[in-house]
């Protein structure tokens, strides 16, 4: 199949972009929409023109390295990473829109790159447990109620893509924070650091310059790992509690 | 294989980067300063405010229902509102007291939406080519809503407070004065878009409010929903049936 793309280019953060147009002839639809860029910059070299710039890892929709906004949505149509997200979800002869994450504290580094450390901060911030490292600990240690396992599971698949907040109309980043908070909230491994960790983590949230929530919604339909809405709620309860309690 | 045993002990301080709130000198000062300071806080002001001026709307609108039973039942109970909570307080302190209270709530709702705005818009500078219609129109709609809402407000306590803009403005008499400022064209379209605003605002304030307050949990999440609807249907029809009444006669 042949596709017509319209992709972000930008040469560094500093240099103003601009949507540009090409056409990718003899695309497989097995390909993944990371290999069809392959192919394009495949060309591209061999043209002697820059290749497009895209993060990406694992590719197997687990590392969250991958991500860019694909006709308007956060990693495509389909509910998956970008390096999952195969082209026989495309038509041939469709034109495909190819955009960075948007977000005031994502900042562009070059073309569908951008700069997700503001995610790091956060969870320097108080994403962790703070535990004497070395050798791991006998698993069975620290006994974990089977639905305090699944809980702190179902927020611990956040990859850290970004997606939220680049469907976020607000640029918002409380549904990855809350996966994080309330990840470790839900074990008695994170219980010492309980309210602290919620405290710092939004503080660092907030300074980092994201959004507030306004409840679309845009955010847990666009993740990748399904973590839900309620996720937010629960966040809130936590940082209302830990206001409350310090 | 050799055991590591390198176990460092915890850090002393958390680190602390960014603006992350310090420390309060005294634990209630520092808790409000930290709620109005975070994203979350100041979400939980405008839930805690919006909640306080929902209870009020529905006893303001079943209030209005008054309406339907006649003049004296109307006056009547306009009168017993002056003088409720005599002899502790003196005739009409109730009804100030409710004022202050409302206009508090009002102010900070307001200043929280406008300072949370601010900051949503900073926070996605740039837009998509696609727009995503992800979100209900509802949602979509509640800033411009909350602004004809703010503006009608001023038209209400004009119209039906003080009577300055309603054509009878009579004091005492709040069933005439319905019913003749109904009677006019442009007060029957002020208020009925204004309710369709307060609809709409409750429609999507209601379940945001329980979700900011952490009240939402995976099961309650499409009780809350069906909750705000079946509200913000109930409001909006209540207070509509008043000038449908006056426009077709029930009212007179």
């Amino acid at each position: 199949m042949n596709l017509t793309l319209r992709i972000w280019r930008q040469p560094d953060a500093e240099s103003p972009g601009e949507m540009r147009t090409y056409e990718v002839e003899d695309i497989s639809p097995d390909m993944s929409f990371l290999e069809m860029l392959d192919t394009l910059n495949e060309t591209l070299l061999t043209r002697g023109e820059e290749p497009v710039a895209f993060d990406h890892d694992c590719r197997e929709g687990i590392c969250g390295a991958c991500g860019m906004v694909i006709n308007g949505a956060a990693h495509g149509p389909e509910r998956t990473t970008t390096c999952q997200l195969h082209m026989r979800h495309f038509a041939d002869g469709d034109t495909v829109d190819v955009e960075p994450w948007r977000a005031a504290a994502f900042p562009v580094v070059r073309d569908l790159v951008v700069d997700r450390s503001a995610f790091d901060r956060v969870i320097g911030a108080g994403g962790y447990i703070t535990a004497p490292t070395g050798a791991a600990p006998e698993a069975h240690a620290t006994a974990v109620p089977k639905p305090a396992a699944d809980a702190a599971f179902t927020h611990a698949e956040c990859i850290g893509c970004g997606a939220c907040v680049a469907a976020c109309p607000n640029g918002s980043a409380m549904l990855f924070t809350s996966a994080k908070v309330n990840h470790l909230a839900a074990l008695p491994q994170g219980a010492p650091e309980r309210e602290t960790r919620v405290l710092d983590m939004v503080a660092q949230m907030d300074a980092e310059g994201f959004g507030g929530c306004t409840l679309t919604g845009e955010c847990a339909t666009a993740c990748p790992k399904g973590i839900p809405m309620p996720s937010i709620a629960a966040m809130n309860r936590e940082y209302l509690r830990a206001t409350a309690k310090r | 294989m050799a055991m590591t045993t390198d176990i460092r002990t915890p850090a002393p301080q958390r680190p602390r980067t960014g603006s992350a709130a310090p420390p309060g000198p005294g634990p209630r000062r520092g808790r409000l300063r930290t709620l109005w300071g975070s994203t979350i806080g100041k979400k939980a002001v405008m839930a805690v405010t919006g909640l306080l001026m929902l209870a009020y709307l529905l006893v303001h609108m079943l209030g209005n229902l008054k309406v339907f039973f006649g003049p004296e039942d109307m006056n009547g109970y306009a009168h017993w509102l002056r003088t409720l909570g005599e002899p502790l307080l003196r005739y009409g302190w109730f009804l100030w007291i409710a004022r202050a209270v409302l206009l508090a709530a009002v102010v900070l709702h307001g200043v929280s939406a406008y300072q949370l705005s601010r900051r949503d818009l900073a926070a996605r500078p740039v837009g998509y080519r696609h727009r995503r219609r992800g979100s209900s129109y509802a949602t979509r709609t509640m800033r411009w809503g909350g602004i004809i809402l703010a503006l009608f407000l001023v038209w209400h306590v004009l119209d039906l407070t003080t009577g300055t803009v309603n054509p009878r403005g009579q004091e005492g008499h709040p069933y005439e004065n319905i019913v003749a400022g109904f009677r006019t064209w442009y007060a029957n379209v002020i208020y009925l878009v204004a309710m369709l605003a307060v609809g709409l605002h409750i429609r999507h304030g209601f379940w945001s409010a329980a979700q900011t307050l952490g009240v939402t949990r995976p099961g309650t999440a499409r009780l809350l929903k069906a909750g705000a609807t079946v509200l913000a249907a109930a409001i909006t029809a209540g207070f509509v049936s008043v000038p449908v009444g006056v426009m077709t006669g029930v009212v007179n």
